[in-house]
């Protein structure tokens, strides 16, 4: 039986909640896990205040909620465990985590596991903006770790992205992968515009024509052998669509951007590759 | 003790630690796979003249494999942990990435192997993709997902991805029966059944041509220079100068040598092979040994055979 919170009280501005993480919950009885401090605008308040908790630790927390949109900083830091968030989920959703599992059955808001180093992180709804990122005024977003999110995304997904993978099922909104250092961005559906501007290295691979920076050059049409891994860990992670036209297919090849190092690519699929 | 009229000698194999490491090669075509795997696996028939010893393990289906193609797996053998990484290097290097299409994945980490034991114990994974990345000259890239690095190194047909390290573990090799029949023809078919039936069997390779090797040998030489030679005691054309071990009507003798990743998995293949090899004209099935010295795995044919 997991730890679970039950949100019995919507906080008035967005709740700051960064000890509501398996990291800070395991092996406490529910009686102090509602006595750990969480800031409400500016004042410090107890989790008990907004939630009551039942069960016990084995291995998972969960949060369930109308409200959760409005809880701040779930599951920042995790090492290890699972953190399931049964509802939507707030701003900074696993801030920072190193390991572990977090899953959300909604929607999450904007910074999605911004400057994450490991663990995975899946959204089943939509996610806000920049997930993956890097803080403002940061130089490096997520740099280890996998974020799939089966719908759409916003704007900046994958800024200054620096390892890691970030998957999204559906569209993803302009800038993706902005600024890149390394990783990987896959996007299943439509792609927004300016995708890479700034990347040094890595790749976004887009799965519809999109309409690129003139800084990105082309180079040929292939079959890039290490997509292929990707693409069946995400079709096993039930990201629909994913055909085997898209694992076995030719992509267009862009390097860029050349205002930078001009060793990123972006990939875009160009059809099902002619029989061998 | 007998299979059908073939006589089973009381006598074992004496096999070694060596230690191994599986290669999964993958292409766009199994025969990309296939040429890939076959460069791979040549000159690797004996420790003692080639530095390992390798073979194609199985053929695998695109559902077998780490990318969905078809696909080849092999087995690669050798002394020790360290020169394990230096022929894999050398093999994938030369033989793998060379071949259009193909990608190249540590088959024993995509099953589940460990690569990281205990500290003591050092690196139980060899350098392989990380080494060969420099082909690419500084245009190489990686990849890392669900734990594992892959290189992705350009070359001319688009790109050879390759797993960063292998993993190596200890194996068993050098296991071997001898088929001792009555002339040519009857103990080559017997051979090829044998090594057919052996096939059959995961974890092991057979590394000589077609799995059956005639110069069986011995260990030492009168001239001092040569770490073994011919097995006289198995040679035909010696029976009447030497001490043979060779039954009056037995005109050839043929052994099949076999490494694999588990003791039980050769123990496995000499059973599959010697129930094949056994027929009419076959007179013995023995086995090639050192006295029981030299080797740390000694494998009685007749328990081979009793084992469920």
């Amino acid at each position: 039986m997991p730890l679970l919170l039950r949100q019995i009280a919507a906080p008035e501005v967005p709740l700051e909640a960064d000890n509501i993480t398996p990291s800070k919950v395991a092996d406490l009885t529910p009686a102090s896990v509602e006595k750990l401090t969480v800031l409400h605008g500016n004042e410090t308040r107890c989790v008990g205040d907004f939630f009551k908790a039942s069960g016990r630790w084995d291995g998972t927390l969960e949060a369930r909620g109308d409200r959760l949109e409005r809880v701040k900083f779930l599951g920042a830091g995790m090492a290890r465990g699972t953190l399931r968030v049964e509802g939507d989920a707030g701003e900074h959703l696993g801030a920072g985590m190193s390991g572990g599992n977090i899953a959300v059955s909604g929607d999450a808001a904007d910074w999605v596991g911004p400057e994450m180093s490991g663990g995975r992180i899946e959204i089943r709804g939509n996610a806000g903006h920049a997930a993956g990122s890097a803080f403002r005024g940061a130089s490096a977003g997520m740099t280890g770790g996998e974020i799939i999110i089966h719908g759409n995304a916003r704007n900046e997904a994958g800024n200054a992205m620096s390892g890691g993978l970030l998957a999204i099922g559906g569209n993803s909104g302009d800038f993706t992968g902005v600024n890149m250092n390394a990783g990987s961005v896959f996007v299943l559906g439509k792609m927004g515009i300016r995708a890479g501007a700034g990347m040094k290295r890595g790749s976004i691979v887009s799965l519809n024509e999109a309409e690129l920076l003139p800084t990105f050059g082309y180079s040929c049409a292939y079959r890039p052998g290490y997509l292929a891994l990707y693409l069946r860990r995400l079709a096993a992670l039930g990201l629909a669509p994913i055909a085997a036209a898209h694992i076995h297919g030719l992509y267009r090849r862009y390097c860029g951007d050349s205002v930078e190092l001009n060793r990123g690519e972006i990939l875009l699929y160009s059809g099902p590759a002619p029989a061998t | 003790m007998k299979i059908k009229s073939t006589e089973v000698v009381d006598t074992f194999a004496e096999a070694f630690k060596m230690w191994g490491a599986r290669v999964v090669i993958t292409a766009a075509t199994k025969q990309w796979a296939l040429a890939a795997a076959q460069s791979m696996t040549g000159f690797a028939t004996s420790i003692i003249g080639c530095k390992c010893e390798a073979g194609i393990e199985k053929l695998l289906s695109p559902e077998q494999t780490p990318d969905g193609r078809p696909g080849v797996s092999a087995l690669l053998f050798t002394m020790d942990r360290e020169s394990a990484g230096k022929r894999l290097l050398e093999r994938v290097g030369q033989c793998v990435m060379t071949c259009p299409t193909t990608s190249c994945f540590d088959g024993l980490a995509e099953q589940g192997e460990e690569q990281e034991p205990p500290a003591a114990e050092g690196p139980r994974a060899v350098s392989v993709g990380s080494q060969l990345r420099y082909f690419g000259d500084g245009f190489q890239s990686s990849k890392k997902l669900a734990g594992r690095r892959y290189w992705r190194i350009p070359v001319m047909d688009g790109e050879f991805t390759v797993a960063e390290r292998f993993a190596v573990r200890e194996a068993v090799g050098g296991g071997n029966i001898i088929i001792l029949g009555v002339d040519e023809r009857k103990t080559l078919a017997a051979a090829g059944a044998a090594t057919r039936a052996m096939a059959k069997v995961d974890d092991v390779i057979l590394p000589f041509p077609n799995g059956v090797v005639r110069s069986g040998s011995k260990v030492g030489s009168r001239y001092k220079t040569l770490p073994a030679s011919t097995n006289d005691a198995y040679c035909p054309t010696l029976k009447a100068a030497t001490n043979s071990l060779l039954p009056p009507e037995v005109n050839c003798a043929l052994e099949i040598v076999i490494d694999g990743l588990t003791e039980a998995a050769v123990r496995a293949a000499m059973a599959a092979g010697m129930k094949a090899a056994a027929r009419p004209g076959i007179k013995q099935l023995t086995a090639g040994n050192y006295g029981g010295n030299l080797g740390q795995y000694k494998i009685n044919l007749r328990e081979v055979l009793a084992q469920p």
